[in-house]
């Protein structure tokens, strides 16, 4: 065995029909110089007249698989030029790696054939359609389940569900109040700018309150519960997904749909308003403490002012919201990483996709409802 | 290439492992030579494969030492000790394959990652690796779209990757069929002979174990340490260990009933 590496080489000797090759030094695949030595096994091949191919490995120090690339190589382009090559020069155990490789190179695949401009719309339209008709299933199978769960007829365990209550609660109380409270205290400031230009600072509380119970608590909770659950529940599916834990569910006859989803939909559909409640009262106060020590407002004044503009058709408006905006996070983060694939991006891929669609979801279920409580003038 | 020089590529003293405070294997120490398959053997859960995460860097030791060739391990710094781990090729139980890519790009990264060979050069690396570990067919498919054995073979190439000095493999032959599973075994004398890598090999398949393994330790998962040293016909023969001969004869120990 040689001790110094010495640069992996070939040099060829030309006798009539018959080349030599000698294979000189070492070749090992982690050594930057044999890449050189890979690249070149056509040129042997340059001459007419060629016949057939010998080795001579008496100088070959320590080699490896970058050994077994050349000499496949050149077995190969011999055999497509009916070249006799012969392998008594090469290293023997090189000659047993050798003999374990396919004759002929594996065929080459064909490349995917690129669909049409029509063709691929359709496919996308009927991959749509699929995906509304699989939601819709989704979304009634739970309200039936939901149904058959109030009088206990389904297949899902308590201990589940109250994990997952307590994941959609309490766990995401901290989060809820610091968000809330900093946007009420933000309400109050941007109120204060324009309302004391005109002396009537008294209404900071109005906008606090009304702007807190009716858009920003509902919206900012579910902004965040669909960061933290939403997307906790695609990622926790899709991996369960990837792990065959779904299967094994499906054979033993669990349905997915009461012993994953339901438990989720239902502890989130449940939360959220509660939270958004929660929320509410914590950003008013919030607005207060701004209005009190900053701005010099009387606390009383405040309070009574806040009284009167939050009437109970407000904190109704919003709970119905929230719980509208619970119910779609859930459905979404199940729904995604029910459909999610096996591998670990994927896995990533249904966090990401179940966050982006629960907060367009949000804002454009939003939307609807500023449009309907406009038309029924609520 | 078999077995004219002895020389020791790594050698265990007195080692010691565990999680925390719970001591799973000690006092261990054997020679493992340079073109031999050694097994790593016992019942589940003795503590095979804790004792392989200690070998191939996963897990640090309590104590002892693991010397690969006239380096100790541990002793080293991490970036040495990642250069030296560069010499080792470790099959996973069940392939460890990474889901996201390819069969074709899990054999590939290592090449990317640690060699300067264009992509010429090393795709007709990749194809060899797999041509030599047999896969024909699902090249360019994701690992879940592959059989276990299509997996375990993917696992092995990748393990070849950047021929290694030694290679480990856990449980090679767990979840192949049996002709499976001596495609395998022939496969592993096969890249031994032609390679001249050295083999460790967790395992507890009897056949294997008999079959290619022509050195070995015992774990005990009662005393946590070796009681038996040799290869696994050897021990069979010769071990007067109660457990070691019940292990390898593939009976019940003395006194001890069977379960109804």
């Amino acid at each position: 065995m040689t001790v110094a590496p010495a640069n992996p080489r070939l040099t060829t000797q030309v006798n009539g029909g018959d080349t030599l090759v000698s294979l000189i030094g070492d070749w090992i695949t982690q050594d930057d110089e044999v890449g050189a030595a890979l690249t070149a096994p056509a040129a042997i091949f340059d001459r007419k007249e060629l016949t057939a191919i010998e080795f001579d490995s008496s100088r070959l120090g320590r080699w490896d698989s970058s050994l077994l690339v050349y000499l496949a190589a050149v077995r190969q382009a011999a055999a497509s030029r009916s070249v006799r090559v012969d392998d008594s020069g090469i290293p023997i155990a090189a000659t047993r790696l050798l003999a374990l490789l396919p004759q002929h190179g594996a065929a080459p695949a064909a490349p995917p054939r690129r669909a049409m401009f029509v063709e691929r719309l359709g496919i996308w339209a009927i991959a749509q359609w699929c995906e509304l008709v699989s939601v819709t299933v989704l979304v009634g199978g739970q309200l039936l389940q939901a149904g058959a769960a109030l009088v206990g007829r389904a297949r899902m365990r308590r201990v589940d569900f109250l994990g997952c209550l307590y994941d959609a609660g309490i766990a995401a109380l901290p989060m809820v109040a610091l968000v809330n409270v900093l946007v009420g205290a933000i309400l109050a400031f941007v109120g204060a700018i324009e309302l004391r230009r005109f002396g009537a600072d008294i209404y900071i509380a109005d906008l606090v309150g009304l702007a807190q119970v009716r858009e920003m608590a509902p919206v900012m909770t579910a902004i965040v519960m669909s960061g933290r659950t939403g997307g906790a529940y695609a990622a926790e599916i899709a991996s369960m997904q990837g792990s065959n834990e779904l299967d094994a569910l499906r054979v033993l006859g669990i349905p997915l749909q009461d012993y994953l989803v339901l438990p989720r939909v239902m502890a989130l559909t449940l939360m959220t308003p509660v939270l958004y409640l929660y929320g509410s009262a914590i950003g008013i106060l919030g607005g207060f403490a701004v209005a009190v020590s900053m701005l010099h407002m009387s606390p009383q004044l405040f309070i009574a002012q806040t009284r009167s503009a939050v009437t109970m058709h407000e904190i109704i408006f919003g709970l119905t919201k929230s719980i509208a905006f619970g119910a779609l996070i859930a459905l979404a983060g199940c729904r995604i990483g029910l459909k999610a694939g096996r591998s670990a991006t994927d896995v990533g891929h249904a966090a990401t996709s179940a966050v982006v669609v629960s907060i367009i979801g949000i804002i454009m279920l939003d939307a609807v409802f500023a449009v309907c409580a406009n038309a029924l003038d609520i | 290439m078999d077995h004219e020089h002895k020389e020791v590529v790594l050698q265990v003293q007195g080692l010691a492992v565990g999680y925390g405070d719970e001591s799973i294997q000690h006092d261990l120490s054997f020679d493992v030579k340079r073109g031999s398959i050694f097994a790593i053997m016992g019942p589940s859960g003795c503590g095979k494969s804790t004792l392989l995460k200690a070998l191939i860097g996963l897990l640090r030791p309590s104590a002892g030492a693991v010397h690969f060739g006239d380096r100790n391990y541990w002793e080293l710094e991490q970036g040495q000790r990642d250069h030296c781990g560069r010499g080792f090729g470790v099959l996973f139980q069940g392939g460890a394959l990474w889901s996201s890519m390819t069969a074709q790009e899990n054999v590939a990264l290592p090449l990317q990652m640690f060699t300067r060979l264009g992509t010429a050069a090393i795709d007709s690396l990749v194809q060899l690796k797999l041509s030599l570990v047999g896969l024909d067919s699902g090249r360019g498919s994701m690992p879940a779209d592959l059989s276990g054995g299509m997996r375990q073979r993917v696992g092995l190439a990748r393990a070849l990757a950047l021929d290694p000095q030694i290679l480990f493999l856990d449980e090679p032959s767990a979840g192949l069929d049996p002709i499976a599973a001596k495609r395998f075994d022939d496969l592993i004398l096969q890249l031994r002979d032609g390679f001249g890598v050295t083999v460790v090999l967790v395992s507890h398949e009897l056949a294997s174990l008999f079959g290619i393994c022509d050195d070995g330790v015992f774990l005990d998962a009662a005393t946590h340490t070796a009681i038996g040293h040799g290869a696994p016909s050897t021990l069979r023969d010769s071990s007067d260990d109660p457990t070691v001969h019940a292990f390898m004869r593939r009976e019940l120990p003395a006194g001890h009933e069977a379960p109804v």
